[in-house]
């Protein structure tokens, strides 16, 4: 067994197919094989109860679900089964919609209490006491002032995604080196020149993972929000298919919205590489 | 009196809250002059307030009371006119090092069209012997001397009417320090450039300057005498020290540093302004001379 050693990344990579494979064989045999019930009862006879009992779907069933939809992401047979590509759709609109006007509205204002020490001590007890709502709460009133269900999403994803995008633009702007100001200063660079050429590249890293903290937050409340509000989306997907008893689809769009979570994450991480500077 | 001094600073005075109800006097009613295309260095232990001085000249600080004139006007907030060098060099960590030169150049002459922007940007970098890849990197991938030829550079490329470089070779290793002296000589000798640097190094100064301000130490700190450099230009440090005024010059600023600075310290000023007596010490010519100015300046 000699040769070179294989690199740190490979044998990771290695490893992970192990656990996989050996996750989906434990999961696999840990399923008994459905049994025809014995004797039925009248009850079962009348609701159909012959067929077998509900339960966790094996592995191979999922993936063989996940084939099946992947293959026509798609179609619409009618407003309750649409496929899984329009549903994520759905749900990944309202999210960047929501999150849009977050970042349009967090960003500047981040920065103007950044830039000012009064400012920020002044919004600081309202942003605390907003901060931890559980964006859910919101749904109530905003479903009743904005009267619509699909603007109510949007508007629960937009409250959830301002404030850790507003709270990281105001600390990065508060924390730009004051020597970096000074070249600014001693090079007579006006104010939307300081903010544009110094302090938003200087802040731009601490921003931007205030934006990928938001993106994630957002990805996890559009779930909960969709299921409150039907009509479309993952969210909606996953309760509908529940009342449908279908927990293969269920499996499936689980991993779905984690494998959606994990491109949105990763986006934004390439972003960060990009603002990244080294002092 | 003659005519005011290029740059004329006049009953400056500085005062902080000392944090117990009172005032802490850094320094009062200091008072000197600096002519056009001189280089002078400034000399003092930390704490003494030449760091403040500096920031008041680069408009970076306001003083308690008392005024910066330039060219007869009043010098108020930080100005293109006034470039200015920092000991941590200050370049902008996400732009090339290109960049961090020419982004000033570009403030400085905003009519420019960006390659002579560019062209005019390398040629300063090229004068600290910064060519080619190198100008692409940034300055993260740049030693320390490196990145504060950059600073230097940036300043230089501007043209400002007063040049401030505070403490600019005080992060450096020795030999990276002797070098950049070199190379700030070069690009000084070259133009009337005037400069006004604080250093902690007194053969630094001994071989930049033209005249060395002393000051005692703070509070009421004082700057208490100007001294001449009667060595001949160009310098350089290895024939320097073996100039006769070499040793006549360093003795004084070490017994200045060592012993007068603590001893003349902490007397508040009389409510008049504070100059520094000139000093002038040369052995080359009719010895007695520089005794002379020696004695009166003890005596003061």
């Amino acid at each position: 067994m000699a040769g070179v050693p294989l690199s740190v990344n490979k044998r990771a990579a290695i490893l992970s197919i192990v656990m996989l494979v050996a996750g989906l064989l434990i999961w696999e045999a840990a399923i008994p094989a459905q049994q025809a019930a014995g004797e039925l009862t009248e009850y079962e006879r009348l609701t159909g109860g012959g067929a077998p009992k509900a339960g966790v779907p094996p592995p191979s069933e999922v993936i063989a679900k996940a084939w099946e939809e992947l293959s026509n992401p798609f179609y619409v047979n009618g407003p309750n089964d649409k496929g899984i590509g329009i549903q994520i759709g759905h749900s990944i609109y309202r999210v960047l919609t929501g999150y849009a006007l977050a970042a349009l509205v967090a960003i500047p204002f981040g920065f103007l209490i950044g830039m000012s020490a009064v400012a920020y001590k002044a919004f600081n007890p309202f942003i605390q006491v907003l901060r931890p709502i559980s964006p859910l709460a919101w749904m109530p009133l905003a479903l009743f002032i904005i009267q619509d269900s699909d603007a109510s999403a949007i508007f629960v994803i937009f409250i959830c995604s301002i404030w850790p995008m507003l709270l990281n633009t105001a600390f990065g702007v508060a924390g730009v080196r004051q020597d970096w100001v000074n070249v600014a200063r001693t090079h007579e660079l006006g104010h939307l020149k300081t903010a544009f050429m110094v302090i938003l590249p200087a802040a731009a890293p601490t921003i931007v993972t205030g934006m990928r903290i938001s993106i994630g937050i957002a990805w996890l409340v559009i779930v909960a929000a969709e299921m409150l509000v039907g009509g479309t989306g993952i969210g909606y997907y996953v309760w509908n298919e529940w009342n449908n008893l279908d927990l293969t689809s269920v499996i499936f769009s689980i991993l779905m919205i984690g494998i959606v979570g994990m491109i949105l994450d990763a986006a934004f991480a390439a972003l960060q590489r990009g603002v990244a500077y080294a002092e | 009196m003659a005519s005011k001094p290029f740059l004329s600073i006049e009953r400056l005075t500085q005062r902080f809250p000392d944090g117990q109800g009172g005032d802490l006097t850094v320094f009062e009613d200091a008072t000197f002059g600096i002519e056009k295309g001189e280089f002078v260095c400034i000399l003092g232990h930390s704490g003494c307030g030449k760091s403040t001085i500096m920031n008041i000249l680069a408009g970076l600080a306001d003083p308690t009371s008392g005024v910066v004139k330039m060219d007869g006007f009043e010098v108020s907030g930080p100005s293109l006119d006034r470039g200015v060098v920092f000991q941590n060099y200050s370049l902008l960590p996400w732009l090339s090092t290109l960049k961090n030169v020419s982004f000033g150049v570009a403030a400085r002459y905003p009519d420019w069209p960006k390659a002579k922007v560019l062209e005019h940007s390398r040629q300063f970098l090229a004068k600290v012997g910064l060519e080619g890849d190198v100008i692409q990197r940034k300055p993260s991938q740049l030693s320390g001397g490196m990145r504060q030829r950059v600073s230097i550079a940036r300043a230089f490329a501007n043209h400002p009417k007063l040049l401030l470089l505070d403490e600019p070779f005080g992060a450096l290793d020795a030999l990276t320090r002797g070098t950049i002296q070199d190379e700030l000589l070069k690009i000084w000798g070259g133009t009337e450039q005037t400069v006004f640097m604080i250093t902690h190094d007194i053969d630094e100064a001994i071989l930049l300057a033209d005249r060395i301000l002393l000051m005692t130490n703070g509070p009421h700190a004082r700057v208490e005498e100007s001294v001449e450099i009667t060595i001949p230009r160009p310098r350089s440090r290895t024939e320097i020290v073996d100039h006769p005024n070499y040793y006549a010059i360093r003795n004084h600023l070490v017994h200045f540093l060592g012993h007068r600075s603590q001893k003349l310290s902490g007397t508040a000023s009389d409510g008049q302004a504070q100059s520094p007596s000139p000093v002038r010490i040369d052995k080359t010519g009719t010895p007695g001379d520089d005794d002379g100015a020696r004695l009166r300046a003890v005596n003061l």
